[in-house]
């Protein structure tokens, strides 16, 4: 009954799979590599000095611990300002917004932000932030840089887990009393808080590996500060330092030394964000 | 009088979380209107036509020449080799891991697709700078690697992860219905996943390459560490220079209010609309996906 597949049917199939196990693994052999390769040239250059000395030209001695901090604050700062602006965007467009046309204006325009270069960002905030706000080249220009940059993908992450927040909770607190306000402090808010979460670690993720928008926003100084006194100078994040030293300095061992950081901080980051998924969705199933 | 009150509250909340809403809006057009308003000048300085189709840049000379056309094609030829290399192997990664690979290998390879997507692009460009552009220089025996065609490779590495997971998400929306059906009158199951359950996902796999039109023409940093950098018209094995690094690169040093700074203003703007149009584009796939 079954009759054997004509010749160039299984040609085809033969073809087919053979270019979908070879692209399959190109893929996988590209994502070992990248990882192997860099934590092999990266990993044996990191030294303690490394990690908690800067940079000093009489010492001969390269540190990052300044990039480090850097790196800190601005993570800091970015997610101080974006995670309110992000989270009451996205309460506004599923709790108060009833004009679908506002709606939808406000969705294309964050389509817009997320599709826009950082290059661009960096561009537009270096004439706005440092230029026409007068910050100059300091970690808060980067900053607020960032803010722009990722404001879509909170507002996104947000929006996304008050969705799955049921209708029914919303009518019952009404139903109660209670006002929208009221009902979004206590019923809404506690219920997203999983797409905040990951808003956050996505946002994490996208600063670390930010250098486009950094370069002309927050600079590439190598100083130690404090917080406050940082925010108001220029200082180079990890990303932006292992640019310098591998295309300005020539250093490319402290440049591979960074760029292995920055891959174990990439794994880390991509790991938390599926823990939380998966830590949430097993407790919404409950 | 204690429920006006409470009204009013009400009343300032929902306007304080409208403001909040309008501030995506606001950060597009006031993006928008900087770049425009702040490019003009340096194409009406130059001339609409010398600036596009110009073919010299020289910027820095006694007598300088402000045409970026050299840039265009650079970002144009760049994303197409990126495309010629990266979708076939992106398309093809999305279509086994979708329909044949085992639920374990899906993971696995999906938080490698996820981990390559996340690498940041400064560490593209240093692994091309340490690895590509030596090997293509003794590959192809040149004096130095740094090229377009360097340039391409790490550009079809870095819009991988997006192809492969926009095609992923359009493969794995196609109702089981199609393929039982196409199973049913005897087509292998290779035969269905690419004549049934392929086309019935065009419009998300071809969203995904818009969407990789988009990352390598915005790409920046990978791409200056690995072309070499020099406004040469393009060619695959000499140093080229793309639109968004003609914005970074020359940013450091040029004076503010020169002609060389307002036709780096004016590059940023071409650059934008660019991205306009791709993005454009892009909802467009998106919403005819959406639509099925």
């Amino acid at each position: 009954m079954d009759k054997p597949l004509s010749k160039r049917r299984r040609a085809y199939i033969a073809l087919m799979r053979a270019l979908m196990t070879l692209s399959f693994l190109i893929t996988a052999a590209l994502a070992v590599f990248m990882v192997a390769y860099v934590l092999a040239k990266g990993l044996p250059s990191i030294t303690w000095e490394l990690l908690s000395t800067k940079p000093s030209y009489l010492e001969d001695r390269i540190g990052i611990l300044p990039d480090i901090l850097n790196t800190i604050y601005i993570v800091i700062a970015t997610l101080a300002v974006v995670l309110p602006l992000g989270v009451g965007a996205a309460i506004y467009l599923t709790e108060y917004a009833r004009n679908k046309r506002v709606v939808a204006m406000i969705e294309y325009a964050a389509e817009t932000l997320s599709g826009i270069p950082s290059i661009i960002y960096g561009f537009v905030g270096m004439l706005f932030f440092c230029t026409y706000f007068g910050l100059g080249t300091s970690i808060m220009a980067g900053a607020l840089t960032l803010v722009i940059m990722n404001l879509p993908t909170v507002m996104r992450t947000t929006q996304e887990s008050l969705k799955t927040v049921p209708q029914s909770y919303r009518e019952g607190a009404f139903g109660l009393g209670a006002g929208r306000w009221r009902v979004i402090r206590t019923v809404v808010l506690p219920g997203c808080v999983d797409g905040i979460i990951t808003g956050c670690i996505l946002s994490v993720g996208r600063i670390l590996g930010e250098s486009a928008a950094l370069l002309y926003t927050a600079g590439f100084a190598h100083v130690l500060h404090g917080f406050f006194e940082g925010l108001g100078s220029a200082g180079a994040t990890l990303t932006v330092a292992m640019y310098v030293y591998a295309k300005e300095d020539g250093e490319f061992q402290v440049a591979f030394a960074i760029a292995s950081i920055l891959m174990l901080l990439t794994v880390l980051v991509n790991l938390s964000a599926t823990l939380v998924a998966k830590y949430y969705k097993k407790r919404r199933n409950i | 009088m204690k429920q006006k009150s409470k009204q009013i509250f009400e009343k300032v909340i929902h306007g304080f979380f409208l403001i909040l809403g309008l501030i995506t809006v606001g950060l597009v057009l006031l993006i928008t209107v900087y770049l425009v308003v702040s490019g003009i000048p340096g194409i009406v300085n130059i001339g609409f036509f010398d600036f596009i189709f110009g073919k010299q840049w020289a910027s820095t000379a006694a007598e300088p020449s402000f045409g970026i056309l050299p840039f265009i094609l650079t970002s144009i030829y760049g994303t197409a080799g990126a495309l010629v290399v990266g979708v076939p192997v992106g398309f093809f990664t999305a279509v086994y891991l979708a329909k044949f690979a085992k639920s374990r290998t899906k993971e696995l390879v999906g938080a490698a697709v996820s981990l390559l997507a996340g690498i940041p692009s400064v560490v593209y460009g240093l692994v091309g700078m340490m690895v590509l552009v030596p090997g293509i220089r003794k590959v192809f025996g040149l004096p130095d690697g740094a090229s377009l065609l360097a340039a391409m490779i790490v550009l079809a590495v870095m819009i991988l992860p997006s192809i492969i997971k926009v095609s992923l998400t359009a493969l794995e929306a196609v109702p089981r219905e199609y393929e039982d059906a196409s199973l049913a009158l005897g087509a292998t199951p290779v035969e269905t996943c690419f004549r049934v359950s392929v086309p019935a996902a065009k419009s998300g796999i071809a969203a995904a390459v818009v969407l990789g039109v988009g990352r390598a023409i915005g790409e920046a940093m990978a791409v200056i560490m690995v072309s070499g950098n020099a406004p040469n018209m393009p060619s695959l094995f000499q140093s080229v220079r793309f639109l968004t690094t003609a914005v970074s690169s020359e940013m450091s040093y040029a004076t503010t209010g020169s002609l060389q700074s307002q036709a780096l203003f004016s590059i940023a703007l071409v650059l934008f609309f660019f991205i306009l149009l791709i993005n454009a584009a892009l909802n467009y796939f998106l919403k005819r996906s959406r639509e099925g």
